[in-house]
């Protein structure tokens, strides 16, 4: 069969679901794609657009697997190319530039527009919309160095588009024409929790209030007028009232129009023109045109059957619009018919203003079925739910007990995994069944809910079946016989968390009473660095002492970084990267005396390799003496926090980045955690330090410093995630204090923060809640456990080299001051590095 | 090979058991042989075993952590962490490598150790 010729237009997230779609079905070869996109970049999450201003980059938001993605599938992808014409007799598309694209199949995927409502005033400077990436940027450009934002819209977006105003710290104001927020989705009872969370964020909202137009102040400044008489002041005006179909393409081709607009469609996604598909949110099926990502999916792949003639093509028959959000930290959800309008429906709900949760389920007429509910504030139900409702199972007879306190936060809603027929639809965004994911447990034999989420992508759109899918790989397990544990090893029945735990509250402070009261056995080389980190981040105790010793790995042992060939490296600590030419001659010298070879780390200072167990004790004599203190490269601990110059030296600077860095370096080193730390702090927004890619990091702005944690470089760099923006030195600190302790009390064994981050339930919300707002009101005694570590800082080395007993540690021979004969070095470049073991093995052979 | 001289046996001083730190090793070097003396417990429990690690081919078995997998005494190296068992110097991960294994013998706190050459 000859190869089609298909021209998708517009590649936002259905469109290019409907070219992945194509290339997962092996398609690539016999459709010849080309992807027309009017922005200048491939298509990104417009789901997740708000986690922008939270420091996700425009890349962190591409929905392209790879890079290169559509070039290696053979697809021709043109970015900022805008459709101008289709002539739908020549079966061509003319983009703006004057190209002309021949096509078999026409693929419509123009998506929508934000609707701006026809005010006076609405298109002066300052007031915006909250689209695309190029939409985010004109906020953030507009919003800088100014005070107050206003959204027009309490909807849907318009919550969204409100928390990317505050993230950007502006004072926030919602302006809803209705009389609550959310008024498609949920009821008043849903709506009036709603709003109080979000006032309670410091989010003002208007309700009932009719925009009459929009007048510009002095200052560039602007007014909102409204019907009532009222006004508010404010910087900038972000209209998020809604979408509108982009139609007009269609239109001018002569293409059939739905009634309320958008591209009339029939149940293969095919317009009035065999030739030409339409689907997302630019296609109305039966008139009506859907806003969700999920039914454009749908549609993108019901095109894709028709499009390849596949032999048993899907249809689309309508979707639901069940949907579940996390709107300013707040769960929303909603499912099926939301606000009971099904004649003979029955209601049951559940308020709790203490704790500001709302629930309400729709039951059918003969109360059997759920037929939709709502829920705020905690949205942990939701996918049992949405379970219950898509699958029609007959609900139980007491169906209060679902959402009432006793049972209403847990899964003991009667819903077990097991219970679920094979087709049930467990992930809706990306329409996965039980069935399917199943199979692939068993197939691949997973035991890690990871691995399952991406070989079956449930879970990867909204992310609200994750927990069903962890239900369900753990039912698989049991089944099979695997116990799922996280003991820290063989010697301890407990996690390392459990174990952290223990040795605070009984106030343990050695390995062997440890293992005696919770362990087994003698330990081993898992479970003995744990406990020794565990008891050193809580009592903070030399870690060399004689009680301490022997749990250590080589490098806390002998305060030094193992090499491949039994020698050491030494790397003195430099706080902030800022190095005296004394110190700097006195690290030549000591490199010199004892022929180290010298390279500089990446965390600004020097290591020095190639030191002799019994050199180490004279060369941080002589380190010591000139004011060096030990840099813990060897340590589970903090390495160093990289700072740029800040505006000590630099014309950018906006604040002393590296004096802070200097600060936070004294302040948090030799502090023992989970795995290494690794800090920085750039002076400003350039980033030259590279803060976003550390365990904690630090940017300054024009009103104190942006936080970010939980960044990583290494194996799998991850960016740091905004913990508190334009926060004070003061808050820097105290945030840091409490951040850095409770990842220490809650983190796995050599889990960095990163890793424990993507574990941990509710994200970022849940961690500022915990670091910020102090939800678990733990916050006292994490500061309380920092002082500690901070009052009781001493350098190891110092300790170490005027302790004798410590010192006669460091020999490499029990009875011989010789050196070990097996270390030999060879020139390399203008230093040296240990032989290879070919090129000593011969004279090495003797004393093997 | 075949013409050497039977084997002289002898017994060789390393050290003082207190020289050994509890669940600790230290190296030593014995008629140009490293040996790893492995202290296990807080008593005269004293292992000798080849201070060379097979696996990064550096002489470091006498820095590893001392412990014992499912009840069996061992010693992981410090380098890639297999273990090696005290008693005999297997390796647990892949039984054909091993460590040699030297006698031991304590007399009033003194460390003797048995190599032959």
């Amino acid at each position: 069969m000859a190869q089609q010729r298909v021209v998708v237009v517009g590649n936002g997230m259905v469109g290019h679901r409907f070219v992945a779609e194509v290339v997962e079905q092996g398609l690539a070869q016999r459709l010849h794609l080309t992807v027309l996109g009017e922005e200048p970049r491939p298509a990104y999450d417009r789901v997740h657009l708000s986690e922008w201003f939270g420091g996700r980059s425009a890349d962190d938001l591409s929905l392209l697997p790879s890079r290169d993605f559509y070039a290696a599938n053979g697809v021709d992808f043109r970015a900022g190319a805008k459709v101008a014409a289709i002539d739908r007799t020549a079966r061509t598309v003319t983009c703006a530039d004057g190209s002309v694209v021949v096509y078999d199949q026409l693929v419509l995927a123009t998506g929508s527009r934000p609707f701006v409502p026809p005010l006076p005033g609405a298109d002066l400077p300052g007031c915006l919309v909250y689209r695309t990436i190029e939409d985010l940027e004109a906020i953030k450009a507009r919003a800088s160095g100014r005070r107050i934002g206003v959204v027009v819209g309490g909807g849907l977006l318009g919550l969204e588009a409100a928390n990317a105003i505050r993230q950007m710290g502006l004072e926030t104001h919602v302006v809803e024409f209705a009389p609550r927020l959310m008024a498609v989705q949920i009821d008043d009872g849903g709506s009036a929790i709603l709003r109080r969370k979000v006032e309670a964020l410091g989010v003002r909202v208007h309700t009932s209030k009719n925009t009459q137009k929009i007048e510009a102040l002095d200052g560039d400044r602007l007014a909102m007028r409204f019907a009532d008489g009222a006004s508010l002041e404010t910087d900038l005006v972000l209209f998020s009232a809604g979408v509108r179909p982009r139609d007009e393409l269609a239109k001018q081709s002569g293409l059939a129009m739905g009634t309320r607009g958008g591209i009339a469609v029939d149940d293969a996604c095919r317009t009035s023109d065999p030739a030409v598909f339409a689907i997302g949110e630019c296609a109305a099926h039966k008139d009506r045109c859907y806003g969700l990502v999920a039914p454009g999916y749908r549609m993108a792949e019901v095109a894709v059957d028709h499009i390849a003639a596949a032999s048993a093509p899907r249809t689309f028959t309508g979707a639901d619009l069940s949907t579940k959000l996390k709107l300013l930290g707040v769960d929303v959800g909603s499912i099926g018919d939301a606000q009971g309008q099904t004649p003979g429906s029955h209601t049951v709900a559940f308020t709790d203003s203490v704790s500001e949760v709302y629930r309400r389920l729709v039951l059918s007429p003969d109360r059997k079925h759920l037929i939709g509910a709502i829920l705020v504030g905690d949205g942990s139900l939701y996918g049992q739910l949405l379970t219950l409702f898509q699958n029609r199972i007959v609900l139980p007879e007491k169906v209060e007990g679902m959402i009432t306190p006793q049972t209403g936060g847990g899964a003991k809603i009667g819903l077990k995994p097991s219970d679920l027929p094979d087709t049930a639809q467990i992930c809706s965004c990306n329409n996965v069944s039980k069935g399917a994911i199943v199979g692939a447990i068993r197939d691949h034999k997973y035991t890690l809910v990871g691995d399952v989420i991406s070989c079956t992508k449930a879970g990867t759109g909204c992310g609200s079946c994750k927990t069903l899918v962890k239900d369900l790989l753990h039912a698989e397990l049991k089944a099979a016989g695997v116990e799922v544990t996280n003991h820290v090893c063989e010697h301890f029945k407990h996690s390392r968390q459990e174990l952290y735990h223990l040795v605070r509250v009984h106030k343990i402070t050695t390995f062997g009473e440890l293992i005696a009261r919770h362990g087994s056995g003698t330990g081993c080389d898992i479970c003995k660095p744990a406990v020794a980190s565990i008891l050193a981040s809580a009592w903070n105790e030399p870690v060399i002492g004689r009680k301490h010793a022997h749990l250590q790995d080589t490098n806390d042992r002998f305060l030094a970084n193992l090499q491949r060939d039994g020698t050491y490296s030494v790397v003195p600590r430099c706080p902030g990267g800022e190095i005296t030419p004394d110190q700097l001659i006195a690290l030549g010298q000591v490199a010199k005396k004892y022929r180290l070879y010298s390279k500089i780390t990446g965390g600004q200072r020097v290591d020095l390799f190639g030191a002799r167990v019994e050199q180490l004790p004279a060369i941080w004599e002589e380190l010591i003496a000139v004011g060096f203190e030990s840099g813990h490269a060897y340590g589970k601990s903090l390495r160093t926090v990289k700072s740029c110059v800040g505006t000590d030296w630099c014309r950018y600077g906006v604040q002393d980045s590296v004096g802070l860095a200097v600060k936070m370096e004294h302040r948090y080193k030799g502090l023992r955690s989970p795995h290494k730390l690794k800090s920085a702090c750039s002076g400003c927004a350039r980033e030259c330090a590279e803060a976003q890619g550390k365990d904690f990091g630090v940017i300054a702005t024009e009103k104190g410093y942006n936080l970010y944690v939980c960044g990583n470089g290494g194996m799998k760099p991850q960016h740091g995630v905004l913990l508190a923006g334009d926060i004070s030195e003061e808050q820097v600190l105290r945030y840091t204090d409490r951040f850095l302790m409770f990842y220490i009390r809650t983190a796995d064994r050599l889990e960095r923060t990163a890793s424990w981050f993507n574990k941990l339930e509710g994200g970022i919300e849940y961690l500022r809640k915990v670091v910020i707002e102090d939800s678990l009101g733990i916050c006292a005694e994490l500061e309380a456990e920092m002082a500690h570590v901070v009052a009781t800082y001493q350098d190891e080395w110092a300790t170490a080299v005027k302790d004798p007993e410590m010192r006669k540690r460091f020999r490499t021979f029990i009875n011989t001051d010789a050196p070990d004969p097996s270390i030999v070095m060879v020139p390399s470049r203008s230093q040296h590095r240990p032989a290879f073991w070919e090129e000593k093995e011969r004279q090495l052979e003797t004393v093997r | 090979m075949s013409t050497a001289a039977p084997a002289a046996i002898r017994w060789y001083h390393a050290c003082r058991v207190e020289d050994i730190p509890p669940w600790c090793g230290v190296a030593a070097l014995i008629a140009g042989r490293q040996i790893a003396l492995i202290r296990e417990g807080e008593g005269e429990d004293i292992h000798a075993l080849g201070n060379f690690d097979p696996f990064s081919r550096a002489f470091v078995i006498s820095r590893g952590i001392v412990g014992d997998l499912g009840g069996i005494p061992v010693v992981a190296s410090p380098v890639y962490k297999q273990h090696f068992r005290l008693s005999d110097g297997v390796c647990v991960e892949d039984a054909q490598v091993s460590l040699p294994v030297y006698a031991v013998r304590i007399e009033h706190g003194d460390v003797l150790v048995q190599l032959s050459h």
